[in-house]
């Protein structure tokens, strides 16, 4: 083969963002992992925290007051939102990965109905129980307390 | 070394289970106003005073049910992070290192939180 | 502007010479327009009045050959296939496929897709490699069973998909939306029995784990070969591979010869009148 001289030319991490057509999948899937690594971070640290109720209650009270304050609590919420998300789109992701609510292989007659629109639905419906949950979460943390 | 194949299994398992018990725990802890389950916080208040801590805590459910969580939840997050780096194609004795680094803070997270949960057992049953 | 009062239109080009630039470059060209013209179309009339030494691959012009696949506007598309008039404004934003190397102006180095194309054992594998080589008959199969993969056999092996891949964006060892949708071609053709040989490439981290299902492949695709559907539909196959769920089906055989007698009740062909 011809050695060429050629540029690289790979998106790298903008094509997590966009880099074909900014479809609503795509972003879905970038949140996706947003969410993922802030509830992941917000994890490790929590299992750290919530140990403390093996200590007793002094030990307990302590961990509670260092976590509490404005900060904290929007913090919380934001963990709320992304699990709120996560777990909506997450349960999207796994019919989805495994064959479900894609349709079945079909004659491909122009304009395509890709398995994009076939699942468009039920990308609605994960989205619409994020939204009951934020609602949800947005009454208990800001409103009820 | 288990190839993706199994691991991606085990990870949309855990992920299926994640679903069941966190958003139990959260309904407990974030949704208590709303869905309010005069049970799981016998004391009143917020979910997170000792009093309701260690109510919650007697029941041989709360160890059990956690240790499942914790395990899932480690696995599905931390093979989540190590998907996320190894896409952006490291060398191949990084990756190596970053699968021991995730296996050992997921290892010693487990022992940690497993811990935390029999302790807080036993410690809610004497109280 | 509405697309009658077009009268030209400007291509803005991203060029590299490996023997002249160190890094692409964008040059802008300004060409009449003509009713009708493609992407392709104007490329041709920039390399005749503006800029002869501009390079790209083209073939058939028609949308079946997969040599024009390039970045136009922001998407990857087949230069042949695209109106001018489609993109909407009087500017045609040319670049090469993204994720591949390149070799000079619009030219992308494909070699890599193809590798890992190769790499999946795209043909069909039977014990009975005589029978392929040397055919006694054709190989019994129905119409719903074509119909499981014949959506997949579409593709042209342009590279859009791959241009559009966010995985294949920064993952190197990643096979892409192409190679993997062909892996699933040939899985589900019932006259293959490949499915253990590819899965040793499929199992591992060239396998289909790390798509995510962004989409995008099956959005750009120009022949609507749909490779995120089949992905998806593959990595059911291997999950059920894995928990040994998999019903393993024998490669369909050869068909029966028809016994030369014809049946009572199909009528004899009328007499010939030449």
């Amino acid at each position: 083969m011809l050695e060429t001289r050629a540029h690289p030319n790979r998106l790298g991490i903008w094509g997590w963002l966009g880099g074909g057509r900014w479809g609503a999948e795509r972003y879905l899937y970038t949140l996706h992992r947003l969410t993922g690594l802030g509830l992941v971070t917000y994890f490790l640290l929590h299992i750290v925290v919530t140990s403390s109720r093996a200590l007793g209650q002094e030990a307990w009270q302590q961990a509670m007051t260092a976590v509490t304050g404005p900060l904290f609590k929007v913090g919380e919420f934001l963990v709320f939102l992304a699990f709120a998300f996560h777990a909506a789109n997450g349960i999207r992701l796994g019919l989805i990965e495994l064959g479900f609510g894609v349709g079945g292989p079909i004659e491909p007659v122009y304009p395509y109905r890709t398995s994009l629109d076939v699942q468009r639905p039920l990308a609605v419906i994960a989205l619409l129980l994020a939204a009951v949950l934020v609602v949800m979460g947005t009454l208990n943390f800001w409103v009820l307390d | 070394m288990m190839r993706d194949q199994k691991l991606w299994t085990w990870h949309l398992a855990a992920g299926a289970v994640i679903l069941v018990f966190l958003g139990l725990h959260m309904t407990i802890m974030h949704l208590d106003k709303v869905v309010s389950v005069a049970s799981l916080n016998p004391a009143g208040g917020h979910p997170i005073d000792w009093n309701n801590v260690v109510a919650r805590g007697k029941s041989v459910l709360f160890p059990l049910t956690y240790v499942v969580l914790l395990g899932a939840a480690l696995f599905h997050g931390l093979y989540g992070v190590r998907n996320i780096l190894f896409e952006l194609d490291p060398a191949h004795w990084l990756k190596r290192t970053i699968s021991a680094v995730l296996l050992l803070v997921g290892v010693g997270l487990f022992v940690v939180g497993t811990w935390a949960a029999i302790a807080g057992f036993s410690l809610a049953r004497a109280i | 502007m509405s697309a009658k009062s077009l009268t030209e239109v400007t291509y803005r080009i991203r060029r590299f010479n490996p023997e002249r630039d160190s890094a692409p470059h964008w040059e802008e060209y300004r060409i009449p327009y003509t009713p009708g013209m493609t992407v392709l179309d104007g490329l041709w009339k920039v390399k005749e009045l503006r800029a002869p030494d501009l390079a790209w691959r083209s073939s058939c012009r028609m949308g079946v050959c997969g040599s024009c696949g390039m970045l136009v506007n922001g998407m990857a598309r087949l230069a042949c296939n695209t109106q001018v008039t489609d993109l909407g404004g009087d500017t045609v934003v040319v670049a090469p496929l993204p994720n591949f190397d390149i070799i000079r102006d619009l030219v992308p180095e494909l070699a890599p897709m193809f590798d890992n194309h190769r790499a999946l054992q795209p043909y069909v594998i039977r014990e009975d490699a005589r029978e392929l080589g040397e055919p006694t008959g054709e190989f019994a199969q129905s119409a719903h069973e074509l119909e499981q993969y014949l959506q997949f056999s579409y593709c042209i092996k342009c590279g859009c998909c791959m241009a559009a891949c966010p995985t294949y964006a920064t993952d190197a060892l990643y096979s892409g939306p192409m190679p993997l949708g062909q892996a699933h071609r040939y899985n589900t053709d019932t006259r293959d029995g490949g499915f253990a040989a590819r899965r040793e490439v499929l199992a591992g981290e060239a396998g289909p784990w790390r798509c995510h299902y962004a989409g995008e492949c099956s959005r750009v695709c120009p022949k609507g070969v749909d490779p995120a559907k089949a992905i998806q539909l593959m990595k059911r196959e291997l999950v059920l591979d894995y928990l040994r769920l998999r019903k393993a089906k024998c490669p369909a055989k050869v068909a029966a010869k028809p016994s030369g007698v014809r049946r009572p009740e199909i009528p004899d062909a009328p007499a010939p009148t030449v």
